[in-house]
C-alpha cells in the first residue's frame, strides 16, 4: 500500500477560491482541540480570541494597525512569489527601512516641518530597497539562493538594530533604555481619526499599495512579465524579458515595501526606535500572502484574518493566562492548512493496494516470478 | 481477436494483451486495445502522437500501471507491476530519450543497469563479443560524452541484449539516426528475428515498417483501428489508417528569381563556445537565407541546432555583431526583442515552456512574443495591455490557423500539440516577417496540421520573405526547401539546390562526411 498524488486534469475553480476559507474552518477545528486539550472551554476561548478583540471601535483601529504592515508586505511578496523569486527576508527588510526612515528624526531632531515625514518614508523605502538589493545582487551575480540569503540577513539586521539602539543611537536621557530619543511631533505619522481610535496613515499605505499592484499584476505588461518568467521562465527568455531585471525589480519592489512598512510602524505606532520593533510582520506576511492567494486584493482580507490572530493571541494570554506563543500556533496552522488545501486542488491522494486490477471480476495471479523481486 | 488476419498464425503468441486500458483524469490514452505479438517477428506499432503508442509500451514495460485489461506472456497471465517484473519475464527496451551517464564509459553505464556484481571487465568482454557478433561495433571503454548519439543508442541496444529478452520494444529507434545507421541497424533486428526473438517497433516513418515488419497494429486516439501486414500496404493506406482521413500533399511551386533577391538573413563566421561540459560548441558558421526561398538546415538530433537556434534568435548574443545580420543590419549584439523589431521572427523546438507558457491563456501567449512588436496595437499608454486588441487578434490566428481547440480562449496546455504548434506558428506568420526561423516546425505534430504548416511557410516565402528551418525530419525538409544544409558536431555544410540533394547525399553529411574536401580528410586532427 502507497500513497501517490496524481496531477487533477482540471483545477476546480469554485474550491479554488473557497480553499482559503476550507483551510480557516480546518484551522479553527484544530485550534478547537488544541484549547480542549490546553483545558480550556473551546468556544470561551475562541470568543476571547476571535470576537472579544474587534467588538469595538477603538479595537478596530488596533487591528488596522496590526494589519497595515501586513498588507503592506505581502503585496510587496506577492509580486516576488508570483515571479517564482523567493524573498524570505521582508522582516530584515522592514528592519532597514525603520533604521533608514528613523536618521532624520534621530539624528536630525530639530529638523521640523510638513516635509519630515515624506522625507522619512521615502528614506524608509530606499532602506527596505536597499537591503532587498543585497540578497538580489548575490542571486544575479553568485547564483546564491535567495531563500538562505534574505532569511539570515533578517538576523544581520536585527542585531544591527540592536546595537545601534544599545549603542551610538541610544538616547543619552534615556536612564540607559536601549532605545532612541522619542521621535518629535513632526516625526510622527498622523492619526487617521485621533477621536475614535489610534490607526494611522499606514493603513491607508497598505490599501493604496494593493490596490496599485493589482492594478499592475492584472492589467500592465509589467505584471504579464511577472507572470511568464514566474510560470515558465525559458518562455519569459524567449518574449524577451530578462531574469536577471526581473530579480531586481521584484526585490526592490518588496524591499521598499516593507521598509515603507517598518518606518510607518516605527514612526506610528511606537514613536521611537527600540531592539524589537516588529512581532515577526515579515514572516507572518508570507502567510498573508499565501492566504491571500498571492492576489493583493486577497491579501487585505488576509492581513485583516492574521492581524486578528495577534490581537486573539494577546487577549488569550490576559483573560485565560494561556501564552500569546498560541498566536504563533494559529498562524503556523493557518499556513499548514492552505497550502495542504491548494496541493488537494492540484493533486488528489490515490491509495495505490496490492490487489487493484481484477479485470473481467477475476483475479490475476502475480507474475511467476514476482516473489522473487526484492 | 477473432478478427484479426495474421499471417504468423501457425506460431505461438509469446504476448498477447487483451483490453488493456490507461485512463488519465478524463483522458482514455489507451482504450481497450488487443495485441499479439508472435514468437520471431517484428511487429509494428503505428500511429500518429497521442495515438496512446507510448503509454501502451510503458504498461508492456511496467512503468505503468493499466486500469483494467489482461496480459498474457507465454499463454500464462501476467502482471508487470514495474520494469523489474518486465526484465524478468524477459522483456527489454530501448527508449527514445536514453538514460545513460555522460561522464561514465560504456561498459560502467550497462554494469548500472545489470547491477549483479559482476566486474567491469567482463562486462565490457561480453559487451564487445556481443556487440561484434550483432554488427553494432562498439568501444565498451569509449566515454559516452564522447560518442555519436547513433553509438549511445548502441549502447542501449547492447544493454538490453546483455539481459537476453525473449521481445524487444524499440520507441522511434530511428528518429536518431542517420539513413545509413539507421540500415545498419535493420540489419541487426533482422538477425534478431532469425533468432526466434520478437521486436515489438514503434515508429511513424511509413517506409521503414513496410520495409522490416511482418505485422503491424495501428493505434488512432487511444484505440486500435487496424492489424495489417505492412508489406501489402502502401504508405498512403498506412497513412489513411493512422490519421483517419486524407492528409493533403504540399505543394511547392519553384522560387523564382532567388540569383537576384536580398539577402534577408546572413550568417557569417558564427562561433559559440559550449555554455555546459556537454553542450555542442557552434564553429564558425556561414549560411546566406534570400527573400522567397525555404532554406532547411539537417542534422542528427543533439548536434548543434538548439545552440544554433538560440544563437540567431538572440536568446544568447553574439561577441561579434556582424555573425548575424538580419535584413543587412548587424544583429548580432541585440536581444531577441531587438531582433524581432528588426523583422525577424522565430519558432522554437519546443512548445510548452518556450515558445509558449502552459498555463497562460492563448492571447497572453500571443502578447508573449508580440509585445514589442505590435507595441502600438497591444500596449496602451503607461504600459497597460489592450486586452480586446490582443484578444480579437489571437481569434484571428485561430480562425487563419484553424486552431481546434475547446474553450474561447483556452489555456496554451489544454490544446493537442498539432493545434498547439498551429497556433504559434500563426503568431508568427500573422506579422508576415520578412526572416522567420523555424526549429523543428512539425515534431509530435499530427499528419493534417503538419501539411497545414509546412504549407504556410512556403507561402510566406513565396511572398518574399526569408524562412529557415531546422529538422531532424528529411522527408519534411525535401518537401518544404530549396535548399538544404547539414549541421553536424557544430559545423554547417554548405546548402544543398534541392535538385542535387538526395537522401543519400544528405545522410553522409549528417554522418559527419564532408564533400568538397578530401575523402579521408581526417589525418589532420
Amino acid at each position: 500500500m502507497r500513497i501517490e498524488l496524481v496531477k487533477r486534469p482540471q483545477r476546480s475553480a469554485l474550491f479554488s477560491m473557497l480553499s482559503p476559507f476550507i483551510a480557516f474552518a480546518l484551522t479553527i477545528i484544530a485550534g478547537a482541540i488544541m484549547f480542549a486539550l490546553l483545558g480550556v472551554n473551546p468556544l470561551n476561548a475562541f470568543e476571547i480570541y476571535f470576537v472579544e478583540p474587534i467588538s469595538q471601535v477603538w479595537q478596530l483601529h488596533e487591528l488596522a494597525i496590526k494589519a497595515a504592515p501586513l498588507i503592506l508586505i505581502a503585496v510587496g511578496l506577492s509580486v516576488c512569489y508570483k515571479a517564482n523569486i523567493w524573498n524570505i527576508g521582508a522582516e530584515g527588510q522592514f528592519i532597514f527601512g525603520a533604521i533608514f526612515g528613523s536618521i532624520i528624526p534621530v539624528l536630525f531632531p530639530q529638523f521640523e516641518g510638513p516635509l519630515v515625514i515624506p522625507l522619512m518614508l521615502l528614506l524608509g523605502m530606499v532602506g527596505g530597497a536597499f537591503y532587498a538589493s543585497i540578497p538580489a545582487l548575490l542571486k544575479t551575480r553568485f547564483s546564491t539562493n535567495e531563500i538562505l540569503t534574505s532569511l539570515m540577513l533578517v538576523y544581520v539586521a536585527q542585531l544591527f538594530l540592536d546595537w545601534l539602539v544599545r549603542g551610538p543611537w541610544r538616547d543619552p536621557q534615556g536612564h540607559g533604555f536601549p532605545q532612541t530619543i522619542q521621535f518629535g511631533d513632526s516625526a510622527v505619522l498622523p492619526e487617521l481619526m485621533p477621536d475614535a481610535g489610534r490607526a494611522n496613515w499606514g493603513f491607508v499605505f497598505a490599501l493604496v499599495a494593493a490596490v496599485a499592484i493589482w492594478l499592475m499584476m492584472s492589467r500592465m505588461l509589467k505584471g504579464f512579465e511577472v507572470r511568464v518568467l514566474g510560470s515558465s521562465p525559458r518562455a519569459g527568455r524567449f518574449a524577451g524579458f530578462g531574469f536577471n531585471r526581473m530579480v531586481f525589480f521584484t526585490f526592490l519592489l518588496s524591499g521598499a515595501l516593507a521598509g515603507l512598512a517598518g518606518i510607518s510602524e516605527v514612526s506610528g505606532a511606537i514613536g521611537q526606535l527600540q531592539p524589537v520593533i516588529s512581532p515577526g510582520y515579515g514572516f507572518t506576511a508570507i502567510i498573508v500572502a499565501f492566504l491571500g492567494r498571492l492576489n493583493p486584493l486577497g491579501i487585505v482580507a488576509a492581513g485583516l484574518v492574521l492581524a486578528l490572530t495577534y490581537l486573539g493571541g494577546e487577549a488569550v494570554q490576559s483573560a485565560l493566562g494561556i501564552s500569546d506563543k498560541v498566536a504563533r500556533v494559529f498562524q503556523g496552522m493557518l499556513l499548514f492548512f492552505v497550502l495542504g488545501c491548494d496541493t488537494l486542488i492540484h493533486y488528489r491522494i490515490r491509495l495505490i493496494g496490492m490487489a487493484l486490477m481484477k479485470p473481467n471480476g477475476a483475479k490475476l495471479e502475480a507474475a511467476p516470478k514476482l516473489e522473487e523481486a526484492r | 481477436m477473432g478478427g484479426t488476419v495474421s499471417a504468423n498464425h501457425d506460431r505461438a503468441n509469446l504476448l498477447e494483451v487483451r483490453g488493456l486500458t490507461k485512463i488519465f483524469g478524463t483522458l482514455t490514452a489507451c482504450d481497450h486495445i488487443d495485441l499479439n505479438i508472435a514468437k520471431g517477428e517484428i511487429h509494428a506499432l503505428l500511429g500518429e502522437n497521442g495515438a496512446g503508442k507510448s503509454t501502451l509500451v510503458k504498461m508492456l514495460f511496467g512503468s505503468l500501471e493499466p486500469n483494467s485489461g489482461e496480459i498474457f506472456w507465454d499463454g500464462k497471465p501476467v502482471r508487470i507491476t514495474s520494469p523489474g517484473v518486465a526484465k524478468k519475464l524477459g522483456i527489454g527496451m530501448v527508449f527514445q530519450h536514453f538514460s545513460l551517464f555522460e561522464a561514465l564509459t560504456a561498459a560502467e553505464n550497462i554494469a548500472l543497469s545489470l547491477n549483479d556484481g559482476s566486474p567491469i571487465s567482463t562486462i565490457a568482454a561480453k559487451a564487445r563479443a556481443l556487440s561484434y557478433s550483432y554488427g553494432l561495433p562498439l568501444d565498451p571503454d569509449s566515454l559516452v560524452g564522447d560518442l555519436s548519439v547513433g553509438e549511445r543508442q548502441r549502447i542501449e541496444i547492447i544493454r538490453c541484449l546483455l539481459q537476453t529478452p525473449q521481445l524487444i520494444i524499440l520507441d522511434e529507434p530511428t528518429s536518431v539516426l542517420t539513413p545509413q545507421e539507421a540500415d545498419k541497424l535493420f540489419e541487426t533486428l533482422e538477425r534478431l528475428r532469425a533468432e526466434g526473438k520478437s521486436i515489438l517497433y514503434i515508429s511513424h516513418r511509413l517506409e521503414e515498417v513496410k520495409r522490416i515488419c511482418d505485422r503491424a497494429t495501428v493505434l488512432r486516439h487511444g484505440k486500435v483501428v487496424g492489424h495489417c501486414n505492412p508489406r501489402e500496404e502502401t504508405a498512403a493506406s498506412l497513412a489513411r489508417m493512422m490519421v483517419g482521413s486524407e492528409v493533403k500533399a504540399v505543394v511547392r511551386a519553384p522560387a523564382e528569381g532567388i540569383e537576384t533577391a536580398p539577402a534577408l538573413l546572413e550568417i557569417r563566421g558564427l562561433s559559440r563556445k559550449p555554455a555546459t561540459p556537454f553542450a555542442i560548441p557552434l564553429k564558425n558558421i556561414n549560411l546566406t537565407v534570400c527573400a522567397g526561398e525555404v532554406i532547411g538546415i539537417a542534422g542528427v538530433a543533439g548536434n548543434g541546432q538548439g545552440e544554433f537556434f538560440e544563437s540567431v534568435s538572440g536568446e544568447v548574443l553574439q561577441q561579434d555583431a556582424g555573425s548575424v545580420r538580419i535584413r543587412g543590419k548587424d544583429a548580432g549584439g541585440l536581444s531577441i526583442t531587438g531582433r524581432r523589431l528588426m523583422g525577424a521572427a522565430f519558432v522554437p523546438e519546443e512548445r510548452l515552456g518556450h515558445g509558449a507558457a502552459p498555463r497562460m491563456k492563448l492571447s497572453e501567449n500571443l502578447l508573449l512574443s508580440r509585445h514589442a512588436t505590435d507595441g502600438k496595437a497591444f500596449v496602451g499608454s503607461g504600459g497597460t495591455v489592450k486586452n480586446g486588441a490582443v484578444y480579437s487578434a489571437a481569434q484571428r490566428i485561430i480562425k487563419a490557423m484553424d486552431v481546434r481547440k475547446s474553450a474561447p480562449d483556452p489555456e496554451a496546455a489544454a490544446l493537442s500539440g498539432g493545434n498547439l504548434q498551429k497556433f504559434i506558428v500563426g503568431r508568427e506568420l500573422d506579422r508576415k516577417p520578412s526572416v522567420m526561423i523555424v526549429n523543428q516546425p512539425t515534431w509530435g505534430v499530427d499528419a493534417g496540421a503538419a501539411a497545414h504548416i509546412r504549407q504556410a511557410l512556403i507561402e510566406l516565402a513565396r511572398s518574399g520573405s526569408a524562412v529557415l528551418v531546422i529538422s531532424q525530419d528529411l522527408d519534411e525538409l525535401f518537401e518544404l526547401s530549396d535548399a538544404i544544409a547539414v549541421m553536424h558536431n557544430g559545423e554547417l555544410s554548405a546548402p544543398l539546390p534541392i535538385a542535387e540533394a538526395t537522401f543519400e547525399k544528405i545522410g553522409l553529411l549528417m554522418g559527419g562526411a564532408e564533400p568538397g574536401h578530401a575523402e579521408h580528410g581526417m589525418e589532420v586532427a
